[in-house]
């Protein structure tokens, strides 16, 4: 691999797994480095699963705990449906995840590596199937396990309690930070696209990886771009790429409405804040963060309040219902926006109740699900201040009622049965 | 009595335990509201362990909580700040 150069994560065919031979062909052998976590740290590489936290730091902390087994597990679970990278990764360059989480294990002191994929992913574990049957043995044991596709059961807590007791439940932490444990020993727990990452640091040092990137914001990232778009696409991106060559590569609606950043349980950013660079410290600046690597684009023809409720009912059903404010206040608050959706009498009372009830709820689950929608819903309010407005006088645009939805959310009166197990 | 005890309490709820039937919001009003679903929104200021009357209600909350969903948990208060030289 070049320095400087892109893909690296996605180097190869997309949707053609690289075999293993085709794999150390491309990016050499991996030889294991005592100096791992000081190399990731040098790197400044940050999780890409949602909250953006030093994964050196993260490993470190595991390291250092006490244990004679630990297990270090891939999060390949994806549970939003409009990010589409970890699949991709996948199905592009299996092993570098691999090697990434084999680097992972040796510096933390485990041997033993789970890859949680979610089960109705069929593809993905298939292809993760085929690649842990071709690799030679390194002395870590891989698994490939196969959770629930529901969305609370990619959140750390919920996914190691599937892996120890077969139950997808989140669960309540008083203190952190945690040290989340499968049968009874430290687990290390990194996104998939993360633990890429390392495979790549591993091989070719820190410098290489800041050799893409802004100043203070080095590397790469992956970005499912989606909605009002000619074709929904995964991009690899300098960090600190401005957002408006994200979406005109990805051939986005010229003159977008808004877009969502980071997931469902991220931030609606503003047409008129749209000229930023996609990087941490400049999103943060507009109260935004990368998340998960999700941008969803709305054109002028959908109704960004009908998306947000869209959003939200299916969140609010996603709710894994432990928690009196996330079971109750998530269906509340996608009932409120359907008021506000529908404008007229209804509407300001119900963006008021809104309100109330987003303050009400935040930071009162025993996991963070409900913190993001309620994340998302303030930020609709902000973003799309002025059609609040419309509606609430009674003046809903016309995509308010009829014409495309562009967030993809699986059709709840679709929705099979809840399975936790 | 009479024993002086610094730093601060905060009460803590376990969320997936509790069954929002607002019990703790009767016991101890002043450090636990209800929401309109009848679960507890505790006070998130913490308070003075010197506070008697709070911290006996906080443990009559804590001890007539049905599901053991409630905690006392001690905070240091914050230190006095440096003086600047
Ligand atoms: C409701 C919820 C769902 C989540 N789903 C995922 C997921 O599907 N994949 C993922 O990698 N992280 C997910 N996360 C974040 C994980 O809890 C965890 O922070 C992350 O996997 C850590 O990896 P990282 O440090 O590499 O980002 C979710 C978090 C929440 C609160
Ligand atoms: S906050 Fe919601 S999703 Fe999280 S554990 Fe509680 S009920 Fe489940
Ligand atoms: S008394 Fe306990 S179970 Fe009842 S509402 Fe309060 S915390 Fe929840």
């Amino acid at each position: 691999m070049r320095p400087g150069t892109l893909p690296r994560l996605l180097y190869g065919t997309p949707n053609r797994p690289a075999s293993y031979a085709e794999h150390v062909a491309t990016f050499g052998d991996l030889t294991a480095r005592a100096d791992l976590l000081d190399e990731l740290g040098r790197a400044g590489l940050t999780g890409r699963g949602g909250a953006a936290f030093p994964t050196a730091t993260k490993a470190r902390f595991i390291r250092d705990q006490r244990g004679h087994r630990k297990f270090v597990v891939v999060n390949a679970m994806e549970g939003e449906p409009a990010s589409h990278k970890d699949a991709l990764l996948l199905a592009t360059n299996p092993h570098l995840v691999l090697d990434g989480a084999e680097s992972l294990a040796r510096a933390v002191g485990a041997r033993d590596v789970v890859v949680a994929v979610a089960r109705d992913r069929t593809t993905t574990v298939e292809q993760v199937t085929r690649a842990l049957t071709e690799r030679p043995d390194r002395g870590i044991d891989l698994e490939l396990q196969t959770p629930p596709g529901r969305y609370v059961a990619g959140e750390e807590s919920a996914l190691v309690h599937w892996l120890d007791n077969n139950e997808s439940l989140p669960q309540y932490r008083a203190h952190r930070p945690v040290v989340l444990r499968l049968e009874k020993h430290p687990v290390l727990l990194d996104n998939c696209e993360t633990v890429a990452h390392v495979g790549l640091i591993a091989r070719y040092g820190a410098d290489w990886f800041a050799s893409v990137g802004a100043p203070g914001q080095p590397g790469s990232a992956l970005v499912s771009v989606s909605g009002a778009v000619e074709h929904p696409t995964v991009l690899e991106v300098a960090l600190g790429t401005p957002l408006a060559q994200i979406l005109a590569a990805a051939k986005a609606d010229p003159s977008p409405r808004a877009v969502l950043l980071g997931g469902y349980g991220g931030t609606w950013l503003a047409a008129r804040d749209l000229a930023v660079a996609y990087d941490l410290r400049s999103l943060a600046e507009r109260g935004a963060t990368p998340g998960a690597g999700v941008v969803v684009v709305v054109g002028r023809a959908s109704c960004g309040i009908r998306e947000t409720q869209r959003i939200v009912a299916w969140m609010a059903n996603e709710s894994a219902r432990q928690c009196g404010p996330c079971a109750f206040g998530l269906p509340a608050i996608a009932q409120d926006l359907a008021r506000l959706r529908d404008g007229g009498g209804d509407a300001r009372d119900a963006r008021r109740r809104l309100e109330q009830r987003c303050g009400v709820i935040e930071g009162r689950g025993a996991c963070r699900h409900p913190d993001g929608v309620v994340r998302m819903v303030r930020t609709a309010l902000a973003a799309f201040a002025e059609d609040v407005a419309d509606h609430e006088a009674g003046r809903p645009c016309a995509g308010a009622r009829a014409g495309a939805t562009v967030a993809s959310v699986p059709r709840l009166e679709h929705e099979r049965e809840l399975v936790w197990e | 009595m009479g024993v002086i005890r610094h730093g601060e309490f905060v009460l803590r709820v376990d969320p997936v335990q509790c069954d929002g039937f607002g019990h703790c919001h009767e016991l101890a009003p002043d450090l636990v509201d209800i929401d309109e679903w009848g679960y507890p929104i505790i006070r998130r200021e913490p308070t003075p362990l010197a506070d008697h009357q709070s911290l006996r209600s906080a443990r009559y909350a804590v001890r007539g909580c049905p599901r053991q969903a409630l905690h006392i948990e001690r905070v240091e208060a914050p230190a006095v700040p440096p003086r600047r030289a």
